[in-house]
C-alpha cells in the first residue's frame, strides 16, 4: 500500500492538473459588428466586466476592425482596393453608424445627441475607459489584411495587439464567459 | 448602538449612467481599508439591482440602501 506521502503527492497532482483546467474569472468578447450601437454594448459589458473584478479581451474581427482605426492617421501604399476600402469604411468609433435607423447618418446623429443628454458615454470614452482598466484588445491580422487596413492606422490603445483565431481560441478556453458581438 | 453608520469615504454618482456607477464604485472601494464605509449615491436606476450584484461578486458589502426620490444611497462595507 501507498504511504501517505505518495497518497498525498498523487492528490496534489491531480488537483494542479484540475487547477489547470478550470477557466479563469475572465470574459473573452469576439466584436464582429461595426455598428455604434453593438460596439457601445460590448464595451459597456467590457468595462463592467472589469468592475467585477474580470480579466476582458476583445478582439475585433471582420467590421469590428473599423471600431479601432484612428480617426486621423493616413497610411499610403495601399493598393487600389485598400484604398477604396479604406475610405468606404469608417475611420473609427466617432465615425461608426447605428445598426438600425441610421437615415442617412441623421438618426445617429440623434442617438449621439440623446446620449449626450442622458449622461451616457460616447464610445470614444468608453474605448479610453477600457483602455484605463487593462481591458486587452486583439485587432484580427485577417480581416485587416483583406481590407487593407495596416496596422498603422488603429488607434494608439495600451493594450492592442494584433492576432489570429488561434489566440482568440486560447484566450476563450480560459474565459468563463464568451461573447460574440 | 447608534443607528449611524461611519462612512469613511463619500462618493457622488448621480447623473451618471450604465456602467459608470459600477465601474466608479470598484474603484472606490479599493481606495478604502478593508473594514471601512464607502458611502456612494447614484440615480441610476439599474443600480438598484446591480449594486448588490457587484457586491456579492466582488466580495463586498451593502451595509445599507437609502432612497429618496431618485437619488439611492449605499453603504458598501470593504471586505477584502
Amino acid at each position: 500500500m501507498a504511504t501517505i506521502e505518495e497518497q498525498v503527492a498523487e492528490l496534489k497532482t491531480q488537483l494542479d492538473a484540475m487547477q489547470s483546467k478550470t477557466p479563469s474569472n475572465k470574459l473573452s468578447m469576439i466584436v464582429f459588428s461595426g455598428d455604434l450601437d453593438k460596439a457601445l454594448a460590448a464595451f459597456i459589458i467590457a468595462t463592467g466586466a472589469t468592475a467585477m473584478g474580470m480579466e476582458v479581451v476583445m478582439f475585433f474581427t471582420f467590421w469590428g476592425t473599423t471600431v479601432m482605426r484612428a480617426k486621423n492617421k493616413n497610411v499610403g501604399g495601399k493598393d487600389m482596393m485598400g484604398t477604396m476600402f479604406g475610405a468606404m469604411l469608417p475611420k473609427g468609433a466617432e465615425k461608426v453608424k447605428l445598426s438600425q435607423m441610421n437615415m442617412g447618418g441623421m438618426g445617429t446623429a440623434m442617438m449621439k445627441a440623446l446620449m449626450k443628454k442622458k449622461n451616457v458615454a460616447s464610445l470614444p470614452e468608453m474605448i479610453a475607459l477600457a483602455e484605463e482598466l487593462e481591458v486587452k484588445i486583439y485587432v484580427c491580422e485577417m480581416s485587416m489584411d483583406l481590407m487593407g487596413f495596416k496596422r498603422e492606422e488603429m488607434v494608439d490603445y495600451e493594450g492592442l495587439s494584433f492576432a489570429g483565431v488561434a489566440t482568440f481560441l486560447e484566450e476563450a478556453q480560459n474565459s468563463k464567459v464568451q461573447l460574440f458581438i | 448602538m447608534s443607528d449611524e453608520i461611519k462612512v469613511d469615504k463619500v462618493m457622488d454618482l448621480s447623473g451618471l449612467a450604465c456602467p459608470m456607477p459600477v465601474v466608479k464604485v470598484s474603484k472606490g472601494i479599493k481606495e478604502i481599508e478593508v473594514g471601512q464605509v464607502l458611502e456612494a449615491t447614484s440615480t441610476d436606476p439599474g443600480s438598484l439591482t446591480d449594486f448588490p450584484v457587484w457586491a456579492r461578486t466582488s466580495g463586498n458589502e451593502i451595509l445599507k440602501t437609502d432612497q429618496d426620490g431618485k437619488n439611492i444611497k449605499f453603504y458598501i462595507q470593504r471586505k477584502s
